[in-house]
């Protein structure tokens, strides 16, 4: 997203992730004009110090699903960030929540589904062995 | 009634026990292996094994019919959303969150999570009532209702003592309501003198605490030693 002009604000808790933003890049995070804050999500303190305040967008995608559930719940109606994301691994509170008109985007079901397709080809060719493919991302929001 | 307890911790083990003994049905979840085994030696069936932040945990254990679910497990973000679905999705009637760390406490308001209990809050609650420094001591909070009722100690600094109710200017929004004099309790009329030991209740707006706190506390010549 930084590379498409976009502004990026990262929040995490552990210091050391911004190595993990760096890497690839020709330049610094912060040079590419990136922000990094470390901190917690449910920190309100944190969050405005991410600049919440004035996002468009807003995603949550630590490795909790109650976390990201609560915070985007604080971005929408606390903050009313127009545009909140949350990662929910769980497929049937991610569906749930969506009815809720929280937009959820759920790794598992991609995964599942890649797979299902995976094995539908692979029967469809025939074949008695089939290899899985799954897309994974790690950002913080 | 039916009540599902999430979490068997010592607070969650002890109110399960609680509840049972009252003759409530009463299912505690317990998502830690370990743990559970140990409860369910004294509890038995009134335990179950799982993480009750996943829907088909909470419906095996039988939300549809549930009175009332409580939560109070030992992360914040867990209770506030099993309350969440416990009262969205399965319209359970009443729930009850525990809140581990008060700051998290505007997240469970903000999610309409109500009530929820803190026991620092308490405890703190507590230590204003036992440490008179502290002056003004909460004793009930309408929050529906946007009233508080609170009670103060008249040192011998205040700056209201050996005055007549009458001639106080309280502060818009609060009201006098009972004086506690010697262990008696009586309503003032404006005649009443206020005496230095005199404990005071008054009814007031939300945020009026300062405003009252500057009128009965000490008188503000002799610098400011009310802590809190």
């Amino acid at each position: 997203m930084l590379r498409e002009g976009h502004q990026v604000s990262c929040l995490d808790e552990d210091p050391e992730s911004h190595a993990r933003l760096e890497v690839g890049l020709e330049k610094s995070w912060e040079d590419l004009g990136g922000q990094f804050t470390v901190g917690a999500g449910l920190e309100t303190e944190a969050l405005e110090a991410a600049g919440i305040e004035g996002a468009d967008v807003f995603i949550a995608s630590t490795d909790g699903d109650n976390t990201n559930i609560v915070i985007s719940q604080i971005a929408q109606r606390r903050y009313e960030v127009p545009t909140v994301i949350a990662r929910v691994l769980d497929p049937l509170r991610a569906e749930w929540y969506q009815r809720q008109g929280l937009n959820t985007v759920c790794p598992t079901r991609v995964a599942i589904d890649l797979l299902e397709a995976e094995v539908r080809s692979a029967a469809g060719r025939g074949a008695s062995s089939g290899d899985g493919a799954a897309a994974s991302q790690e950002a913080e929001g | 009634m039916y009540i599902i307890v999430v979490g068997a911790g010592k607070v969650g083990w002890n109110l399960a026990r609680e509840l049972l003994d009252k003759g409530h049905e009463v299912t505690l979840i317990e998502n830690d292996r370990r743990r559970y085994l140990t409860v369910e030696q004294e509890l038995e069936h009134n335990v179950s094994y799982g993480d009750a932040s996943e829907l088909w945990v909470l419906e095996r254990a039988g939300i549809q019919r549930a009175d009332m679910v409580i939560a109070v497990t030992g992360d914040d973000e867990d209770n506030m959303l099993i309350c969440q679905v416990a009262k969205e999705k399965y319209l359970v009637d009443q729930i009850i969150a525990r809140v581990n760390n008060p700051r998290n406490r505007r997240h469970f308001d903000l999610l309409g999570i109500k009530p929820s209990v803190s026991a620092t809050d308490l405890i703190l609650r507590l230590l204003e009532h036992e440490v008179p420094e502290y002056g003004l001591v909460h004793l009930l909070d309408l929050q529906e209702e946007q009233l508080e009722i609170i009670e103060m100690l008249l040192g011998k600094d205040s700056g209201v003592t050996g005055r007549r109710v009458g001639d106080l200017q309280m502060p818009e929004g609060s009201l006098l309501i009972s004086v506690l004099r010697s262990g008696k309790g009586f309503v003032p009329t404006a005649d009443t003198v206020l005496e230095e030991g005199d404990e005071i209740l008054a009814v007031l707006d939300p945020g009026k605490e300062d405003d009252l706190k500057a009128l009965f506390g000490p008188d503000s010549n002799g610098g400011n030693s009310a802590g809190g």
